[in-house]
């Protein structure tokens, strides 16, 4: 197979990007082979966001698009005009915290923290999508978020409680 | 990652005009191809974004199957009620791969394009017939755990990792594409190839081709199914064996059988012999017996991935016992009744 050939410098030039980060509009300008977690976290300071493996294989970089949970390290920030994007940054309203992230704290659902983010973020994701239920939905419904710690017990228990306290705050409203 | 131009393509034909240019590629959900450009396994010149070409819904055809569009995601399509009710065996096979946040970005057209997690594959120090062609096989004689039972060649021994691809071999799907040359249909058991002696061949799609969605035809299975996935961890890993099982039962005989297995060649693996001999037959071990020797008829280990066989020979009858008396695997509960 021959060489790719390489473009001409004038087309590597960086393409404009809309987003909304955490419900800030940002016009950004990004080369194409920028992934949405090095822009958060090298452009916009959004650290929060960790890089674990980098391939899609950990869920450290899990963020929300338009409320969907995904691996911000395999999107590129390019193909996400217009899109808007939630962070772990974004969660807390002002000085309170999202119910996750008390429940998190509460349930000691954390050892070293690195996979926090993700962990909470996926979570969020998780209750958005309304598909888990039981305890065994949850967490496979989380295996997409690996802790090396092993916490994944307190984590399920952080995430149970949010849920349930969601499913009695519905059956109050009926 | 190397440099590459980006166009955002906003129609069908503006997408395949795009792809004349030199070494560019399509990019849909991304999942696995910014991976493998992170890798510097693939290494296109130029991107052309896909995404925003309205081909992402599912709908109902005339002849009563169902169209799903190739840009819908893996997660929508699962939890797409039509599919849900009516092909529980795709919905199933789904959720059974990846994770969530993965299904969320992929679609469903990445998904059949998907390349190999074959280790070697990936790692460009070593050889790799599929990624270099006519540099060798690492796999042959090395580390090949993973690796293919059925349908491989002296250039390559990697198996397809798609679950969903599995379950669509089983329900005779058919690919929707459009290329340079218009519009074709190619039929789900000629989409992907073996590997011969051209592994860097995954599909048979044309220079250019696109796939703009995928149709199941109107049997459904949706009352005897099994998607019964074995791997090395419950959740969140590729299939060592896997098998797709879609019966129509007539009392206790078997009207129509399909059978298909993933994880164990280079395309998802199907015989019509295994399940021509189980109709008009009754559900029985013997019977499945029988079907799970013409499945595994021609299965060789390449060494550490010996045990396959007898996996599969197990995962196959109990798969199809699965199917026959109702009870799908549920892929929550990863206890197999």
């Amino acid at each position: 197979m021959p060489d790719a050939v390489p473009p001409a410098p004038a087309l590597w030039a960086a393409t404009p990007v809309t987003l909304t980060i955490n419900g800030q509009e940002r016009l950004l300008k990004v080369e194409p082979w920028v992934t949405l977690l090095d822009l958060l976290r090298d452009r916009e300071d959004l650290t929060g966001t960790k890089k674990g493996c980098d391939h899609g294989q950990c869920g450290a970089c899990t963020v929300l698009v338009d409320g969907r949970r995904i691996n911000s390290c395999l999107k590129l920030a390019v193909s996400l005009d217009g899109a808007s994007i939630t962070t772990i940054e974004g969660l807390a309203d002002g000085e309170r915290l999202d119910p996750l992230q008390q429940a998190f704290m509460d349930h000691d659902a954390f050892q070293c923290g690195y996979c926090t983010p993700g962990q909470i973020c996926s979570a969020k994701g998780l209750l958005n999508e309304g598909q888990a239920h039981t305890r065994e939905e949850v967490k496979e419904m989380m295996s997409g978020n690996l802790c090396r710690c092993g916490a994944y017990t307190n984590i399920v228990d952080a995430v149970m409680e949010v849920l349930n306290a969601r499913g009695k705050l519905a059956e109050a409203a009926e | 990652m190397n440099p590459f131009t980006f166009t955002r393509a906003g129609s069908v034909p503006e997408a395949v005009r795009a792809m004349g240019t030199p070494q560019a590629r399509y990019l849909a959900g991304g999942t696995n191809l910014i991976d493998l450009m992170k890798e510097n396994v693939e290494h296109p010149a130029a991107l052309v974004d896909i995404n925003r070409l309205g081909l992402g819904d599912i709908e109902e055809l005339p002849n009563g199957g169902l169209r799903l569009g190739a840009l819908a995601s893996n997660a929508d399509t699962a939890r797409h009620p039509l599919v849900m009710k009516r092909y529980p065996l795709l919905a199933s096979a789904i959720l059974a791969g990846a994770s969530p946040q993965l299904r969320n970005a992929a679609t469903n057209g990445g998904n059949l394009n998907q390349r190999t997690r074959c280790y070697y594959f990936y790692d460009t120090a070593t050889p790799c017939n599929k990624r270099n062609p006519g540099s060798g096989c690492s796999a042959i004689g090395g580390v090949n755990r993973i690796h293919a039972i059925l349908g491989a060649s002296d250039s390559c021994i990697a198996t397809h990792p798609s679950d969903m691809c599995v379950a669509l071999a089983a329900l005779d799907a058919v690919v929707q594409v459009t290329g340079p040359e218009g519009e074709r249909e190619i039929p789900f058991a000629e989409y992907h190839r073996l590997p011969g002696n051209t592994p860097q061949q995954d599909t048979t799609l044309r220079p250019g081709e696109l796939v703009t969605a995928i149709d199941l035809p109107a049997e459904d299975f949706s009352a005897h199914y099994t998607y019964l996935k074995l791997r090395d961890r419950l959740s969140y890993a590729f299939a060592l064996v896997s098998v797709a099982v879609a019966l129509r039962m007539d009392g206790d005989r078997i009207a129509e059988a399909r059978l298909a297995m993933g994880g164990v060649a280079h395309k998802p693996w199907r015989v019509p012999d295994a399940e021509q001999v189980l109709k008009g037959q009754q559900a029985s071990a013997e019977n499945f017996a029988r079907a799970a020797e013409l499945l595994l008829q021609g299965a060789k280990g390449q060494g550490e991935n010996n045990f396959k066989i007898g996996l599969a020979r197990r995962a196959i009858r109990r798969a199809l016992w699965q199917a026959a008396v109702g009870t799908p695997q549920s892929q929550t509960d990863k206890r197999i009744a």
